[in-house]
């Protein structure tokens, strides 16, 4: 016990019973970051950033919120009319929603340039994927809490779906709506798992991903491992802290992130009917279906996957397998080398192939399906595919660049 | 190949008509709302209270609120904007909610359906819609009961309250054909057949300034959010112009 108490004071005494002064240096003094870091590297504080401002103002909504059939409307509005600074804070949670997923999808972008998710890093692209599923759940479920025509509609879209699995559908999406349809009861537990279940899940995979990290270290845009060059005291030649380095350049990285989130928020929170749709602007009705149902924007590229192919299993398939494929990218990329910098033309034309096609379904998908769509909408579904398919096949043996030892 | 292939038809993306379909609406006219014209929200609101409060509520709103808003004091919310009596038969308090008194029982006997709340009915809707709609009602002797319908929302069930204000109008048609190589009649003009209390600008200038209301209404704090923003977004760049010095300032000596 005594041995361990190196410091003095309250750090010391603290020390002795709590690694306090060890976690802050492995996680942030003494944690070696690559120090050339650029653009990309932005959005995995921004994430956890925007994580902060959904937890914070979700606490505050749910003060508010009421999660029954009857009240739900009603009380979003109370929020928006009644409740000091409520409107800020609902618009902030629902920008949130949607910025988080745009930080997010660049995020794993960068992962793809820069092959983060290959050895040894296969367990942080896992854990992230889980992230990005709990965080579909996540939007997903809080999507229906407003109860406007899209929340109850769209849920009604997006559950039904399972009713196309073979013998169980129908009795899995009785279980999971706990109704016929979407009800009172959907709402209530679609609540609860909403504030409590998955942001518990969400929060957990997060520290993981983190731990997983920091246990192997940062990958950087040239692919090079900055652990297989140290110096005498064992620190890499191209490493640096990441505080007080990436903190202050993460704070640059904030600042112009929020204003951009300003942007949003304050001047227009709707974002032209994809931040917040407009049918949503009307009580959720039973009796009557909206002209046209659109997920959410963040949505639509697996929408518009599902919506291309003709059979309903199929499609739902197809849909599932468009996120499921992204589990396994360490073991598709069969490349040895990381970065898209050293990497192959083809690999650089598929990964454009991947960009137009994930774009283009999002596009589509947020529209009504018309033949014209549709065969884009499969041809953009081919790409995204064939993506993978692609890489699997070149880069066995891909016409790579000489990496270099060292960061440039 | 077959990679570049894709990329090609991607970029020819834009070539590309969608088409959004939708069909045809008139009248078709776009209009600005002034939210520093607070009297002509005044002016809308008692349009709203006079003729719409009767069938539609604004349930998510309250008299008084809408009064501080919009500069009218609580008296004058009390004696000119209230016209209905909460359940002790008592006047509806200021600090109410702008529920109607029409039970949704009678409306749906009356109307067939409820009559929408129309709290929010700007930002489901848009402020065009609702400008057209309200000038879309023309004479229609085929809609019993009720002897008109709308341009904007063809079969509706709401009868032309505005009526002894715009007068009637009658329907101007043209035979056009659609994409799909249908002909169709549309509507493509509107003839005054009986004269209302007011003249045809007056009218446009009332249903303005009842949507500017509507506007106001769907999101009363629309002009709060702006002004904050405006601030906060100030702040955020003084922020970053220090954030940035702090970052060159730490950066000088890593290599």
């Amino acid at each position: 016990m005594s041995e361990k108490q190196t410091g003095t004071g309250l750090m010391g005494w603290i020390d002795a019973r709590f690694p306090l002064t060890k976690m802050y240096e492995e996680h942030l003094s003494k944690y070696y970051a690559p120090k050339n870091f650029n653009f990309w590297y932005f959005f995995g504080s921004l994430a956890l950033l925007v994580l902060v401002i959904q937890i914070v103002t979700g606490i505050f909504l749910t003060m508010h919120y009421k999660p029954d059939g009857d009240l739900a409307f009603a009380s979003v509005e109370h929020i928006m009319r009644d409740v000091d600074w409520g409107w800020l804070i609902r618009y902030l949670h629902s920008t949130g929603a949607s910025a988080f997923f745009i930080v997010v999808y660049l995020h794993m972008f960068r992962a793809l340039i820069y092959g983060s998710y290959q050895k040894p890093r296969e367990l942080i692209w896992i854990f992230g994927m889980f992230i990005f599923l709990a965080l579909m759940a996540e939007a997903f479920m809080g999507y229906l809490l407003p109860w406007g025509q899209m929340s109850y509609w769209g849920a009604q879209v997006i559950i039904s779906l399972f009713g196309a699995i073979p013998i169980v559908g129908d009795e899995l999406t009785l279980w999971i709506r706990g109704d016929f349809v979407i009800s009172d009861a959907t709402l209530n537990r679609f609540f609860a798992l909403h504030v409590i279940a998955v942001p518990l899940v969400l929060l957990m995979l997060v520290v993981m991903h983190i731990i997983a990290l920091h246990e192997v270290g940062s990958n950087n845009p040239d692919g090079v491992e900055i652990k297989k060059n140290k110096d005498e005291n064992g620190i890499p030649l191209d490493g640096i802290p990441f505080h007080p380095y990436y903190t202050v350049k993460d704070i640059v990285g904030t600042v112009v992130f929020l204003i951009l989130f300003s942007v949003v928020v304050f001047f227009m929170p709707e974002m032209g009917g994809y931040f917040l749709e407009y049918a949503n602007f009307v009580p959720a009705d039973q009796f009557k279906t909206p002209e046209h149902i659109a997920p959410v924007w963040y949505f639509t590229p697996f929408y518009a996957i599902l919506r291309a192919i003709p059979d309903k299993l199929m499609g739902v398939i197809a849909m599932f397998a468009a996120i499921a494929v992204l589990f396994f990218m360490p073991w598709i990329d069969r490349g040895k080398v990381k970065s898209v910098r050293y990497r192959s033309g083809a690999f650089k034309l598929l990964l454009v192939m991947l960009v137009v096609s994930f774009i283009g379904l999002g596009y589509l998908g947020a529209l009504p399906a018309t033949e014209t769509r549709t065969m884009f909408a499969r041809l953009f579904s081919v790409g995204y595919f064939g993506f993978f398919v692609g890489l699997w096949w070149i880069s066995k043996n891909e016409n790579t660049k000489p990496v270099p030892e060292r960061v440039q | 190949m077959r990679a570049i292939l894709i990329i090609v038809a991607g970029l020819m993306l834009p070539a590309v008509t969608w088409g959004a379909g939708g069909g045809h609406t008139y009248p078709d006219d776009r209009i600005e709302i002034d939210w520093d014209d607070k009297a002509a929200m005044q002016r809308g609101a008692r349009t709203f209270v006079n003729y719409c409060l009767s069938c539609h509520s604004a349930a998510y709103s309250r008299f008084n609120r809408v009064g501080q808003d919009l500069g009218i004091p609580d008296e004058v919310v009390r004696d000119n904007l209230i016209f209905t009596t909460d359940m002790n038969g008592d006047k509806t308090k200021v600090g109410a909610l702008m529920k109607t008194t029409m039970t949704p029982e009678y409306a749906e006997q009356a109307f067939g359906i409820t009559p929408p709340d129309l709290s929010l009915v700007a930002r489901s809707r848009g402020v065009n819609w609702l400008y057209n709609y309200m000038r879309g009602f023309y004479v229609d002797e085929s809609r019993e009961g009720l002897g008109v319908n709308n341009g904007v929302f063809a079969n509706v069930g709401m009868p032309h309250v505005l009526a002894e204000l715009q007068g009637l109008q009658a329907p101007q048609y043209k035979t056009v054909t659609d994409s799909h190589g249908n002909e169709q009649e549309v509507i493509v003009g509107f003839e005054l057949v009986k004269a209302g209390s007011l003249t045809q600008s007056e009218y446009d200038k009332t249903i303005h300034d009842l949507v500017a209301f509507l506007d106001y209404l769907a999101e009363p704090y629309k002009q709060t959010r702006k002004n904050v923003g405006t601030g906060v977004i100030i702040f955020l760049f003084v922020f970053l112009i220090l954030a940035y010095a702090l970052k060159r300032e730490y950066w000088k000596d890593v290599h």
